[in-house]
């Protein structure tokens, strides 16, 4: 009898347990699915306003002028994603734009050196920014310093050395090949919002289908439980920030063939609007939460944003302000869903 | 014989000048299940953190399979064979159950570099499966319930099995401490299964448990090893005396003397529910008197102590304090109008690490300390160090930071911070001794007499039935979300079989 009782007691624990299991993945998965769609639902509701409002914001042309503008956004913000997953920051984006952009224009055809590498010189001037954030990766794992401060510093060297490269005259850019990539289209669609979009797939796929990605998540998601487990957190922060890096020098030399110039002033304003970018698509700036897909997102919804407001006649004071609304809702959003699980998990 | 999977000899680890460990030697055999018995602060953990590579020891040799190891980091541990099954658990909540099971070790599952999903869950799910355990691979981490994340834990520490051409040495801190009997009955059962695959130390503070499933026992105390038995050549009393040696007297412990019911009524709660965790709970503690709650995982008590603090809101009913009613919108009411809760993961919950012991204790209460717009220091110091002494806090200086403190210490630190409160009515204590020893445990229940003598109202839970009877003046008990059972104070103690039938 007595054995019998406890085993009824065991079946009807197990039993429960898979139950329970369900009703918090269901859970999990509204909030999951809210933090993912949440952002692309505004991004159409915000398309399908502006474009009631004025029936020329949906027409190929202003699509792709939103393209073309977003692609520097989204390439810088694939970068961050992966450092803010880990719960870092790299603050450095700015600097690292300048120092790609006057080595790209000094590698090419241009007004001040006599070097000319050609298409080559893409390669080449994004070196500098992988150099830059694997150097911010080594610094702040070896120091055991926050990342902020880092970057910090990495931020103004790079500017510096941009500074000085430039020497106060902007080199010009005369390879036409470069030029004509920069501003062209394929097929109608900008080529630097195929690069782009590129990069977003490539990153999503190093992100869910990758040691990298996953391991972000895990350092993100609990930085002393992933040492505790063995893994080499050091080292992916490393690879995080010089991919950061790397991208945010893609963006610079990208932009530069696009404009045409060397400009240590190429990134002016980039670092903000790129953490704005990824915390609106959803990424946590706590770490562990979010993705690639998101910061694209993100990257995307405030360049419609900015352009639809110039649409229906916004003054540009105002943008700001809408702007930094759609940032507090955001982290407000995010944290409310935060603040529901932290009253569930035990 | 066979020669030893593991030896461990003169084991030597201080910490800050602390001695965690003073040469303690233990060997393992093949398929053997060692227990590990000592107070908090014998050295236990300690010990297992050294075998898992978390941290180096000072003086003393490891071998393993007759080789001499020295481990850099917990990589180094893992490829000799050993993995450890945390207190704390080690799982990262917003991966999921595969990816912890198999973390750090996907190479099998990768195809260029590339996660092959599928093949990752089917090969976590084959270490689930050693276990029994009804749990989807792809469940994100941080959904599940304890217990669950405890057997996830449990089948990646057997999870090593498939890298080693050995078999694996499991070292298990507490596995059972976070859960309460019911699911301990299926957790133990897993671990009896392991020993046909692996050897095992085993820590636990249920001595139960350790004589049932171990085969041979260690105690430590005071980072020393003071006895080795083998099961069955030993009872439980002489292993808790060989524990005690210093604290004979804490067995047997009286009931704690009824209250009478003139006493005021303190807390009254009337008719509270919140969807899917408990419905129409009613019931009052009066001023003194220990009310226990019994109730299975999922009865929905936790959630209900957790709206008495106001940590949640309920959705309907009403609670009257002292005649008034009461609404918590959030904890700071539920403090200011004298209400105390000692949470039960102490660690994360109930202390501040990186603050300082006496910063803790006062933490609730600077307001009582304030001159003008400071913090007086003198008097937060002396009020630290008065109660530091009264509970016996090791070690007993304020500057201790509460981290560094053992589990029973950091439990008694919790308490002392609601005792400080000059105006604590009401003391929500949710599973006040999970994870402390015998010793520990008995000064807490002299605390929490302490706590009644003053007149101070408590709500208790614990995982043990015979634990809440012993300290309960009056017992309600929940099941799904309901109360089930009521059983007065009175002299005569509920037999444990009529609360048990309430609560299945």
């Amino acid at each position: 009898m007595e054995t019998q009782h406890r085993q009824g007691v065991l079946s009807g624990l197990r039993a429960g347990w898979p139950g329970r299991a369900d009703r918090g993945d269901q859970e999990a998965g509204w909030a999951h699915g809210w933090r993912l769609w949440g952002p692309c639902l505004a991004l159409l509701a915000l398309c399908a306003g502006f474009g009631v409002a004025e029936p020329g914001f949906l027409t190929w042309a202003n699509l792709r002028v939103i393209a073309d503008s977003s692609a520097v956004p989204m390439i810088l913000a694939v970068g961050l994603t992966f450092v803010v997953l880990q719960g870092s920051l790299d603050l450095s984006i700015e600097g690292v734009m300048a120092l790609c952009s006057l080595t790209i224009a000094m590698l090419v055809l241009n007004s001040r050196t006599s070097l000319d590498f050609g298409a080559s010189a893409l390669v080449l001037a994004v070196l500098p920014g992988l150099c830059m954030g694997m150097l911010n990766g080594v610094v702040l794992t070896r120091l055991a310093v926050p990342s902020f401060m880092v970057t910090l510093g990495a931020w103004s060297v790079a500017l510096g050395l941009a500074m000085l490269l430039s020497g106060g005259q902007p080199p010009i850019m005369k390879d036409e090949a470069l030029r004509a990539f920069g501003q062209g289209r394929t097929a109608s669609v900008p080529n630097l919002a195929i690069v782009a979009a590129a990069v977003v797939a490539l990153g999503h796929v190093l992100q869910h289908h990758t040691r990298f990605g996953r391991y972000s998540m895990a350092i993100g998601g609990g930085e002393h439980l992933a040492r505790q487990s063995g893994l080499p957190v050091d080292r992916y922060k490393v690879l995080a920030f010089a991919l950061c890096g790397l991208l945010a020098g893609l963006a610079g030399t990208l932009e530069s063939t696009r404009i045409g110039l060397g400009h240590v002033d190429i990134g002016a304003g980039q670092l903000l609007s790129t953490i704005t970018a990824v915390v609106v698509g959803g990424t946590s700036l706590a770490g562990g939460r979010g993705g690639v897909l998101q910061s694209a997102v993100g990257a995307l919804l405030l360049n419609v944003l900015a352009n639809g407001m110039v649409f229906i006649g916004v003054v540009p004071e105002a943008q700001l302000v809408v702007e930094g609304g759609i940032v507090l809702a955001a982290s407000l959003l995010a944290s409310w869903q935060l603040r529901g699980r932290m009253r569930e998990v035990r | 014989m066979n020669t030893p999977v593991l030896r461990v000899e003169r084991l030597g680890k201080s910490f800050n000048g602390v001695r965690a460990l003073d040469g303690v030697s233990i060997d393992v055999g093949p398929h053997e299940v060692v227990g590990v018995l000592g107070e908090n602060g014998a050295g236990k953990s300690t010990l297992l953190k050294v075998l898992a590579g978390l941290c180096r020891p000072d003086a003393g040799e490891i071998t393993v399979r007759g080789r001499t190891v020295r481990f850099g980091g917990p990589r180094d541990a893992a490829a000799a064979g050993i993995s450890m099954v945390f207190q704390e658990q080690s799982l990262i909540p917003n991966l999921n159950v595969a990816e912890n099971i198999m973390l750090g070790h996907e190479d099998a599952a990768l195809r260029g570099g590339f996660y092959d999903w599928r093949k990752l869950h089917a090969l976590s799910a084959v270490q689930l499966g050693k276990l029994d355990a009804r749990i989807a691979p792809s469940a994100l981490t941080e959904t599940l319930s304890f217990a669950e994340r405890q057997m996830v834990e449990l089948a990646k520490a057997l999870a090593i099995e498939e890298r080693t051409p050995h078999e694996p040495l499991i070292l298990l801190d507490e596995p059972t401490s976070m859960l309460d009997d019911e699911q301990a009955r299926v957790v133990l059962p897993a671990i009896e299964r392991l020993r046909s695959r692996a050897s095992m130390i085993l820590v636990s503070h249920r001595l139960d448990e350790v004589l049932r499933v171990c085969d041979r026992v260690y105690v430590l105390a005071g980072g020393r090893c003071v006895g080795q038995r083998h099961r069955g050549a030993c009872t439980k009393t002489e292993l808790q005396t060989m524990m005690l040696l210093q604290h004979p007297d804490v067995r047997g412990s009286p009931a704690l003397p009824a209250r009478s019911d003139a006493s005021a009524v303190v807390l009254q709660v009337r008719e509270l529910s919140r969807a899917d965790r408990y419905r129409g709970v009613s019931f009052e503690v009066r001023a003194g008197e220990v009310l226990g709650i019994a109730g299975a995982a999922g009865s929905g008590r936790e959630s209900l102590c957790r709206a008495l603090f106001g940590a949640e809101v309920p959705d309907s009913g009403e609670m009257v304090l002292d005649g008034r009613r009461v609404r918590w919108s959030e904890p700071a009411d539920a403090v200011r109008h004298g209400i105390g809760y000692v949470p039960a993961e102490r660690s994360t919950e109930g202390l501040v690490a990186g603050m300082s012991v006496a910063e803790n204790m006062t933490l609730a209460h600077l307001g009582e300390l304030q001159r003008g717009p400071f913090i007086a220091l003198g008097p937060e110091k002396a009020l630290a160090r008065r109660w530091m002494a009264r509970l016996a806090i090791q070690p007993c200086t304020g500057e201790t930071q509460a981290q560094w403190l053992s589990g029973g210490n950091q439990q008694k630190l919790v308490l002392a911070k609601w005792l400080i409160g000059r105006k604590l009515k009401v003391l929500i204590l949710d599973h006040p001794w999970r994870g402390l020893d015998v010793a520990a445990k008995a000064e807490a229940v002299d605390m929490i007499r302490e706590f009644a003598r003053a007149g101070i109202a408590m709500v208790l839970i614990t995982d043990s039935i015979d634990d809440l009877i012993a300290s309960s003046d009056s017992l309600i008990v929940m099941k799904n979300g309901m109360v089930s059972g009521v059983f007065k104070g009175g002299p005569a103690k509920p037999p444990e079989l009529r609360i048990l039938e309430c609560m299945l």
